[in-house]
């Protein structure tokens, strides 16, 4: 571990990647203490307003401090797509370890029929599950999960079907280990390193995609400091001040470029044919 | 390509097609609101509720309904929208026809832009400009469409006033204003897709450049030139074509939205009314006419694959 953390900060991209990611994360966690205005509270003599000793990054329609609405909404958006993520991930990671345990028609089956949800849009997906379902926060984030997984079976399944052929996968059907057995505690934990990268790169476009559905109006509701929202707010006063669409757009485009960088780092630095 | 590995390929689009029409039927089946009530609103009585779900076949099965409604879509009748009353194919495929005009000349300039910056990156690999390039394409795959879209608008209709910021004006019937209204759109989705693209071709190129046949045609005295487009290219694009066929699937995802911002009528702007209003022969006929095409671009790029390259006959 200690390693591959000394082998990521080696590459320019995994350590960019590294310390984006590690400086949103910061922000996750502290944002809203560290956030010098309430995001929700109205000043009507402070509209539009551009970046300021007061408000480092100016004010929006209705007043409020954009930096606190950032520092706060890093939770409503990096969280909310780190969790699809992973959820979508756990799900996928499942079926596709499964899929490669059993092998033969029943993997070819399921396979096929994982290759046939694919060709539904991500987006697409999404948006019918968000109608399913009903717009809100968890909504989307339930919907980007289920939309992730079908990828995430893909790739897990083509890592597991190089492990199931390893022997200590034949050793512990010799030895007459249950199914549940084999999958959980032999075959999970060694396709693992892969999965996490291809889940990190997966984060970047989580990001983009819940954005992308509060923006349309069925993810995180107003008045919440999500930033996907903040950009469809701000775009019918973005001729009066344009900084309020130019921060959360940056913010959003910061955290799926750190994500990215990581991913190919932890790519890079898990593979050892580039050492 | 031998005809096994047609038919075989032919047999899997049949069951895309099969498992998308059911999902896509089974994910609106079963939206909470009730079809009904939708159409005759909340104040309905129960009298005219009970005669239109009967009317519609509501009280049927799930199984039953699902079947009238495939045997209609393979009949080219898509429903009746309950937004407008009006028959769903026809308008859908005006808007599809408007989509692929967006789509096409996305991917045209995705190519135009996307093959010479990943072949730059490759053969001037740890440079300067392959630096500038490899960031370029960070930085496109990590901005989404609504944003990239809503910063084109800001630069060019609101402040250089270049460009129009939406609408549509059909190209048949001004051909130079239609094209101005086209830009952005197809700006705005090729930004993703070239960042990719040339980040792929340049991986492709690179790996290449490294293999013995390379070398060897190097020390035959072929210059480097000749290498690059006689040998290495040609094979470095063969992945190519599936990815570009792969990422379809981004580009119906960006069309929706891009065509929603710019006020564009295509599919996916359809389908987003469609969602909003709860129309649902709408969203099952939007929905299953998208995933369609990607299906059958993705059935396209894998015979053109398998035609190009005679190593693959197996599925």
């Amino acid at each position: 571990m200690a390693d591959l953390f000394r082998r990521l900060r080696g590459s320019p991209q995994g350590l960019l990647g590294l310390i984006l990611v590690g400086v949103m994360l910061l922000i996750v966690v502290v944002g809203p203490w560290v956030a010098p205005f309430d995001p929700e509270t109205f000043a009507p003599l402070q509209r539009y307003k551009g970046p300021s000793g007061a408000h480092w990054l100016g004010t929006d329609q209705y007043g409020r401090d954009i930096l606190s609405r950032l520092l706060v909404g890093a939770r409503a958006t990096v969280l909310m797509a780190m969790l699809a993520s992973l959820l979508g991930t756990l799900a996928g990671a499942l079926l596709g370890t499964t899929s490669a345990y059993l092998g033969g028609r029943a993997d070819e089956a399921i396979m096929r029929t994982i290759d046939a949800v694919l060709s539904i849009p991500s987006l697409l997906m999404a948006l019918l599950i968000v109608t399913l379902l009903g717009k809100s926060a968890g909504n989307a984030l339930l919907a980007i999960a289920i939309a992730f997984t079908p990828g995430m079976a893909r790739v897990t399944r083509s890592v597991a079907l190089a492990v199931r052929k390893q022997e200590y996968v034949a050793a512990a059907i010799a030895r007459g280990e249950s199914a549940r057995y084999i999958v959980w505690r032999e075959m999970l934990p060694n396709v693992v390193a892969p999965i996490v990268v291809e889940m990190t790169i997966r984060v970047a476009f989580a990001v983009m995609l819940f954005a992308t559905l509060s923006f349309l109006g069925l993810g995180a509701q107003p008045p919440k400091p999500e930033w996907g929202l903040m950009v469809s707010e701000s775009r019918r006063f973005m001729h009066l001040s344009p900084w309020m669409i130019v921060w959360p757009s940056l913010a959003i485009a910061t955290v799926a470029i750190g994500f990215n960088l990581l991913g190919d780092g932890l790519r890079d630095a898990l593979n050892p044919r580039t050492s | 390509m031998s005809l096994a590995y047609f038919l075989k390929r032919l047999a899997l689009i049949g069951y895309t097609l099969l498992v998308v029409s059911l999902l896509v039927f089974a994910i609106t089946q079963i939206l909470p609101a009730d079809a009904a009530t939708m159409l005759l609103g909340e104040n309905a009585t129960p009298a005219a509720l009970a005669a239109i779900r009967e009317k519609l076949g509501l009280n049927d099965p799930a199984w039953v309904q699902y079947w009238r409604w495939l045997s209609g879509v393979l009949h080219g009748d898509f429903g009746v929208s309950m937004r407008t009353g009006q028959a769903v194919g026809p308008a859908l495929l005006e808007a599809l026809g408007r989509s692929l005009q967006l789509a096409f000349a996305a991917i045209l300039l995705t190519l135009c832009l996307a093959l010479p910056l990943g072949i730059i990156g490759a053969v001037n690999r740890g440079k300067a400009i392959d630096l500038f390039v490899s960031v370029k394409s960070y930085i496109g795959v990590s901005i989404p469409e609504f944003v990239s879209a809503t910063l084109l608008i800001l630069l060019f209709a609101d402040w250089l006033q270049w460009l129009p910021a939406t609408g549509y004006v059909p190209l048949s019937e001004d051909f130079a204003r239609g094209v101005r209204h086209m830009v952005l759109p197809v700006l705005t989705v090729s930004i993703i897709l070239i960042a990719h693209i040339s980040r792929m071709v340049r991986s492709e190129l690179v790996d290449v450049l490294h293999n013995d046949y390379i070398r060897a045609a190097r020390l035959k005295g072929l210059s480097r030139r000749d290498v690059l487009f006689g040998h290495a290219l040609r094979n470095a694009l063969l992945p190519a074509i599936t990815i570009v066929a792969l990422d379809v699937g981004y580009l119906l995802g960006g069309v929706i939205v891009v065509e929603e911002i710019f006020a564009l009528p295509g599919l996916g702007r359809q389908l987003i009314v469609a969602i909003q209003t709860r129309d649902l022969p709408s969203i099952q006929a939007g929905a299953l006419i998208m995933a369609s095409t990607y299906a059958i671009a993705n059935f396209v790029a894998d015979l053109a694959y398998a035609w190009l390259d005679k190593r693959i006959q197996y599925g």
